[in-house]
């Protein structure tokens, strides 16, 4: 039977992402040169990328139907990774030299997971620590074009409930283009990554930020804004001041945002944001959060005044919004502080944002037809529409957002598992809570776990396997599952 | 004036009859048998044809007619036939809308489509509905000046404390006046002495807290507030009445047969719960509690099924019940055989339009007893019959069978009695014969 996918299309529109990736490996080339260091890994994969990525885009382009735009981001995801490990390979430093590790690194970057198996930072050169965090920003990059781009188009759930909870006839069409919108919220992706640049900056300058120099603050700006997690610092965000950490939590916050609904802030209409049941949700989930992991540390601890509280809101926006970065080992934490975090890594920030997990827009929809069904169940013939910010959503839409919770969770328990058993195998001592950590929050790609895997630690100690299932869970995660087990069904490339 | 009216409906021909005896009414419709009956009925010129077209227009002398009245079963018909008179006149015209969504338009525009002034009828059929709820025991309410005056119609129940007694028994309240009694058909203008009998139906114009006082004396024990609402039905009606529900702050019910209409109802009505189920499904009523409902709207599609589901609902215990009835003559019966009230949605849409009709000073109409009486509330100007005189001398100016029922002055309510001195810019509202009408307004 002939396959039903344009695959000239598919590889065509592939070669273009993959000739785009000549700018990025060109500027680190540049960077290296600058920071004397080898430009070598970055200019080598430069020239096969251009050239294949060239050679595929001149193939005959067709119409781009859901088939082909599925497998197109699958493959784009997993191409960006193979490339972006190539770098690491290259430089042949510590643990990246190693092809898996590398892959590991580079699929976590991609989808802004922030999951590192670095654990001496201090070999690697300045110029492959910035490329992982460039490598995050273009997934942060990437996820806005697909959310508002193509999601849409797919009939992914999220992108229609998107629409109502932003009260968008459509999201792809704040301009009448598709292409025209992706650039204006990139566009507002790339200015709310130079505002923080130079705050981080101006912080320094009134001396508030001593040891923030402009390597760091972009190399954290590139991580803050997509959500992702990266830091070059062994420290991560702990390794600066307190100034710098509040400034870092708000832009995980507004990365973690509706970026549909930045834009309408951005220009002068904050009522959407206002109305927005869903950013409502939101804050009241992460404020809850941390009140809970202040009252953790409190019980534990005692106050210690403003630190723990800093201490609190950092680690829960962190995790809570995908991002991963940390100030302190959370993994001390009381047991309390510790499960809300877990609990926190399947909640995730707000649709049509940076972010990875579940997301608050799922979570509001679950919970709001749940309570539906409480009702329904004592009066069976009231109708009652699920409405976001004021509009009902239809059954259908509440149907693929149990489903997609559903599925997440049973792919989280079965990745648990497996995490358990392989590590088993080969003898290392993990415990089920730490397992449970590593399978969140490589699947939900949040960054850190617990134990072995825990904010300071790494997941290099993970057997091969276990390293490389992570490294394909992350992918099925960041882009939402259904693109890429919809490749594993017959019907995709049948007719 | 010359008034040509587009539709020779219920609407239309009420119309028509209350206007043919001062104006030159020109009456276009396009059915035959309409038009012939019509002829013979009232002294109007009737033409056969379509009122959206000029041709027909023309033929009507649209150029020369002040007032266009579109009022056909249909609304674009209705709209296109201003639209058109607009084109050839300069005639004041009046479309006759069912669907809300016209009269947003024509509103959120400030006019459009070349309509002077639009009216909907399924909006004010549900605002009669609202009203006739909020006041316990009414068949009917209309409200002038403001809100400041009403005109409650009810019908004195079996075993009602105020049966048997005298008019000047049961009136004591201040700012409460009986305007009438409507007995066997028969209107009696009622004097203190009148005695009131199970059945009759009374007419009282007075301030909303008098008129509600007086209903809970009518019928004790059910003038509390209705506050759990039952619409049955999901008809534009009842989505316009549940909207007003809603407005008030109530959480009323619908109930509606078919689950993908019902499932429309549910997305437009955010505070109200709606329910796919059959309305006589007795299971249903029985686990729903409909029973212990203050009041059943009925606004299904048809007569009948209104009638069964307001008995049905009364059957099993609602107190009060409210019906829509398309058919203007049924009106009676449903109330006859146990209906709390039946309201006729082209009854509110006639009063709207005929109030247009009249001159400049009558402000608002309500028509009584299938139009053998109406409630006028009118400014007074210099040259009334009733301007700086006491209602007793004003009074033998007047036709015999009429009644001055409430007077406003300066916003405020001012009882008529027979030394009431009325005053130029006061608000009266009066109650008349429809044969007495035209004297009246043109006297006050």
């Amino acid at each position: 039977m002939a396959v039903r996918v344009d695959l000239r299309t598919t590889a065509s529109l592939l070669g273009t992402v993959l000739k785009g990736l000549a700018w990025p490996l060109g500027v680190l080339a540049l960077v290296a040169l600058g920071y004397g260091e080898s430009p070598v890994p970055f200019a080598a994969p430069l020239v096969p990328s251009v050239v294949l990525g060239e050679g595929l885009e001149r193939l005959e382009r067709g119409d781009t139907g859901p088939r082909e735009a599925f497998l197109l981001v699958a493959l784009a995801w997993l191409s960006v990774a193979l490339v972006g490990s190539i770098p690491f390979v290259l430089a042949g430093t510590g643990v990246l030299a190693h092809p898996v590790n590398a892959l590991f690194e580079s699929m976590s970057g991609i989808t802004t997971t922030g999951a590192t198996v670095i654990l001496a930072f201090e070999v690697h050169s300045r110029s492959i620590l910035l490329w992982r965090s460039v490598l995050q920003w273009l997934g942060g990059l990437g996820i806005l074009v697909l959310a508002v781009g193509l999601l849409s188009r797919l009939s992914v759930s999220g992108a229609q409930l998107m629409e109502t909870e932003t009260q968008t006839r459509n999201v792809t069409k704040l301009t009448p283009r598709i292409a025209g919108t992706a650039r204006l919220l990139g566009g507002l992706y790339v200015g709310l990554t130079a505002l923080l640049v130079l705050v981080l900056l101006g912080l320094r300058v009134v001396g508030m930020a001593p040891n923030m120099g402009p390597y760091n603050a972009v190399a954290h700006a590139l991580t803050t804004v997509s959500t992702a997690g990266f830091s070059p610092e062994p420290a991560s965000v702990g390794a600066f001041s307190p100034a710098v950490q509040w400034v870092v939590i708000l832009f995980m916050i507004v990365g973690a945002t509706n970026f549909v609904l930045l834009y309408y802030l951005a220009h002068g209409d904050p009522s959407r944001l206002r109305e927005s049941e869903e950013f409502r949700f939101y804050l009241a989930i992460l404020a809850s959060a941390t009140g809970l992991i202040v009252a953790a540390l409190a019980f534990e601890e005692g106050v210690s005044g403003l630190d723990t509280v800093r201490h609190a809101v950092f680690q829960a926006v962190s995790i809570f919004t995908t991002t991963g970065y940390a100030t302190v080992d959370f993994d001390a934490w009381p047991p309390l502080a510790r499960h809300v975090l877990l609990i926190g890594m399947f909640v995730g920030g707000m649709a049509g944002s940076t972010t990875c997990s579940i997301k608050t827009l799922r979570w509001l929809v679950v919970a709001k037809a749940f309570r539906r069904d409480l009702f329904t169940a004592i009066h069976p013939e009231a109708i009652r529409p699920i409405r976001l910010s004021g509009r009902p959503i239809d059954e259908g839409t509440i149907r693929d957002v149990y489903t997609y919770t559903l599925v997440s969770v049973v792919i989280f328990a079965f990745l648990t598992v497996f995490v358990i058993v392989d590590a088993a195998r080969v003898g290392l001592a993990l415990g089920e809570f730490e397992a449970m950590g590593a399978a969140a929050s490589t699947f939900l790609n949040i960054g850190p776990a617990f134990g072995i895997a825990g904010p300071y630690g790494s997941y290099e100690s993970f057997p091969v396997s276990t390293k490389l299932v992570m490294i394909v869970l992350m992918w099925v995660g960041r882009i939402e599952i259904v693109p890429v087990l919809v490749l594993f069904t017959a019907a995709f490339w049948r007719s | 004036m010359r008034v040509v009216i587009v539709g020779a409906g219920q609407v239309g021909s009420s119309i028509a009859a209350s206007l043919d005896a001062d104006h030159e009414v020109v009456v276009i419709d396009n059915d035959a048998d309409r038009v012939e009956s019509l002829t013979y009925s009232l002294d109007v010129l009737t033409i056969e044809g379509d009122g959206a077209s000029l041709a027909t227009l023309r033929e009507a002398e649209i150029e020369d007619a002040d007032l266009l009245i579109a009022s056909t079963d249909d609304d674009e018909t209705n709209i296109v036939a201003c639209a058109t008179a607009k084109t050839a006149s300069d005639a004041f015209t009046v479309a006759r809308v069912k669907r809300t969504n016209y009269l947003d338009t024509w509103q959120e525009a400030g006019g459009a489509f070349g309509v002077d002034f639009m009216v909907c009828t399924n909006l004010l059929a549900a605002e009669t509905m609202v009203r006739v709820i909020g006041l316990p025991a009414a068949q009917d309410v209309d409200v002038f000046a403001e809100g400041r005056v009403v005109m409650a119609e009810f019908c004195v129940p079996e075993g009602s404390p105020v049966a048997g007694r005298t008019v000047a028994e049961a009136d004591h309240f201040p700012e409460l006046t009986f305007a009438a009694i409507l007995r066997d058909g028969d209107i009696v203008i009622p004097t203190g002495e009148s005695s009131i009998e199970v059945g009759d139906e009374l007419i009282v114009i007075g301030t909303p807290e008098n008129a509600r006082t007086f209903a809970g004396d009518l019928a004790p024990g059910r003038d509390e507030d209705s506050k759990d609402i039952v619409i049955v039905g999901g008809s534009e009606i009842a989505v316009e009445a549940a909207r007003l529900l809603e407005d008030r702050g109530l959480h009323p019910r619908l109930v509606e047969r078919d689950p993908d209409r019902a499932r429309e109802l549910a997305e437009q009505l955010a505070g109200t719960t709606v329910m796919a189920s059959d309305a006589t499904d007795r299971e249903f009523l029985q686990r729903e509690h409909i029973g212990d409902a203050d009041v059943v709207i009925a606004a299904l599609g048809s007569d009948e099924k209104n009638l069964l589901a307001t008995l049905l609902a009364s059957r099993i215990g609602v107190p009060r019940t409210v019906a829509l009835v398309e058919t203007a003559e049924y009106t009676d019966l449903f109330e006859a055989v146990g209906v709390g009230a039946a309201i006729n949605p082209r009854e509110a849409t006639a009063e709207e339009i005929i109030r247009l009709t009249r001159d400049g000073r009558t402000e608002n109409v309500a028509i009584v007893d299938h139009d053998r009486a109406e409630v006028l509330e009118i400014e007074i100007g210099e040259d009334s019959v009733l301007a700086g005189r006491p209602i007793r001398e004003s009074a033998a100016d007047l036709p015999t069978r009429v009644t001055i029922g409430a007077i406003t002055r300066n916003g405020e309510f001012v009882t008529p009695r027979g030394d009431t001195v009325v005053e130029v810019g006061d608000h009266v509202v009066v109650f008349a014969e429809t044969e007495a009408i035209d004297t009246v307004a043109s006297q006050i």
